[in-house]
């Protein structure tokens, strides 16, 4: 029987979920019982021609992380979605922008500014600026065209399941594996197309085993400001932890280790805009005798966005700032 | 909305009046016969701390150009705190929404009492022109497909002989 056909690819992305992949150990056998590895940039030497010549629909599964954040991202979105009957958003910068969607809160010649000119580090006395074409003697260059605004791979195309996580953990890999290389063999059901997969019912929060107590929390304090107690709930102890906004899945890693959570899984089943409903959590539970000292305290969150849509900015109500 | 204003420009408000208080104070407006304008939307909660970040920015991005919320006076609230959680939840709403752009004034916060038609109507009034002096805010306006840009660059490219 020939084998399936898989395909991963990267666009807007730091690679770590291509890693994560490698993270099932074994399990990378039955991927290999199951699949061959049809486009894979990370780990195989496939050009983008190949996958230009596959019938549509000829890939089986594609995992695609990464946002899209320039018109090359976006022609191979297009093009995998043709081209796969299974594509997933893998990851959180594909299923919710991940941290390259804070660069939504600047436009393309703000951050091209930024890093080509204005960065203290920089030596660039001619004020040299990457050109999206340039002409050789031996044909013309062309990089892609970068966008004023990254893009969640479902404000582009049509995806079929979202997977969060940065990366996802591998066990919900495995587990995600598992039901679709069933399903192919028509041996189990898929879930139900536009669903969030690889995550566990309920919040982060949830997964925790700190001892959770009433939340009233004086100030707000920062992770590198003190030692956190190893028992008690990081958001009793002042520190922001996105756990009560994110779906479960990763089983709490962060916080089991003293890190609060930055929401990285993304908003939990029924949550509109992940950011809004952990900033209204937080300034509910400080605890000061009058509406002004409460006020001053929330006011003291040092960078809003920064701290409630570290992962979600692109995928939020506003999705980006006005600029 | 009519678009016949002083400068061309009705502001659209959206204003989420808790229903113990500041909703009465709407309605003592109404029978007191007090005149403001009729630009916002009033949507009764039934507490000022039941408005979610999520709401203002919901409103926002679906076409207000100003949200007010208002609720009763710190001490007066029915369910004891609930306008604590407002009294906090306001300035960090306000802090994310000048990261991302917006001018200071597009959302407000007043405590009104049933009891206080008059200054219903005046908030509503100064809110008002505090808003068409800021000008609308189209805040999807911004969003363009910019992938028709690139489609051109390589349309441009295609033409050059290999």
């Amino acid at each position: 029987m020939s084998k399936f056909k898989f395909a991963m690819y990267w666009a807007g992305s730091c690679g770590g979920c291509e890693i994560s992949v490698l993270e099932i150990k074994e399990k990378i056998l039955d991927v290999d019982a199951n699949f061959d590895v049809v486009f894979w940039p990370a780990a195989a030497d496939f050009k983008y021609k190949d996958v230009e010549g596959y019938d549509d629909g000829f890939i089986d599964l594609c995992l695609f992380n990464g946002c899209i954040r320039n018109s090359e991202n976006e022609h191979l979105a297009k093009l995998l979605r043709e081209k796969s009957k299974v594509l997933v958003a893998f990851g959180s910068c594909a299923a919710t922008g991940g941290i390259p969607g804070l660069a939504n809160v600047a436009n393309a010649q703000e951050i091209k500014d930024l890093v080509y000119r204005d960065n203290p580090s920089l030596d660039n006395p001619e004020g040299v600026y990457p050109q999206e074409r340039y002409t050789m003697p031996e044909g013309e260059l062309e990089l892609p065209h970068m966008y004023d605004t990254v893009k969640t791979l479902a404000q582009t195309i049509d995806v079929d399941y979202f997977m969060p996580g940065c990366p996802p953990e591998a066990h919900q890999i495995a587990t995600v594996l598992d039901v679709v290389i069933a399903a192919l063999k028509g041996e189990g059901p898929l879930p139900a197309k536009g669903a969030t997969i690889g995550v566990a019912p309920k919040t982060c929060c949830d997964e925790c085993k700190r001892v959770k107590e009433e939340k009233k929390i004086s100030s707000f304090r920062r992770i590198w400001e003190f030692l956190p107690d190893a028992e008690q709930c990081l958001l009793e102890q002042g520190l922001i932890c996105m756990g009560p906004a994110t779906q479960a899945g990763c089983g709490s890693r962060c916080t089991t280790v003293g890190m609060p959570c930055r929401g990285c899984y993304g908003a939990p089943e029924g949550v509109v805009d992940q950011g809004a409903k952990m900033l209204s959590t937080v300034a509910s539970i400080i605890d000061a005798p009058t509406p002004e000292e409460i006020a001053k305290i929330a006011a003291s969150v040092p960078d809003p966005v920064g701290t409630f849509y570290r992962f979600g900015l692109a995928d939020s109500l506003l999705r980006r700032a006005r600029v | 909305m009519s678009t016949n204003g002083s400068n061309g420009f009705e502001p659209r408000l959206i204003g989420f009046l808790c229903r113990w208080c500041s909703y009465n104070g709407a309605d003592l407006a109404g029978t007191s016969r007090l005149k403001y304008p009729p630009n916002m939307v009033p949507i009764k909660t039934n507490c000022s701390g039941r408005v979610d970040a999520t709401h203002i920015l919901k409103a926002l991005q679906e076409g207000a150009d100003g949200v007010l919320i208002a609720g009763c006076h710190p001490g007066d609230c029915h369910y004891i705190n609930g306008n604590y959680r407002t009294a906090g939840r306001f300035p960090l709403t306000e802090k994310l929404l000048e990261q991302l752009g917006l001018e200071h004034g597009r959302v407000r916060l007043e405590w009104v009492s049933a009891a206080e038609g008059d200054k219903f109507a005046r908030v509503v009034t100064e809110f008002t022109e505090q808003i068409r002096a800021l000008g609308p805010l189209g805040w999807n306006a911004q969003f363009r497909d910019e992938s028709a840009e690139a489609d051109t660059a390589v349309a441009a490219k295609e033409a050059v002989p290999a």
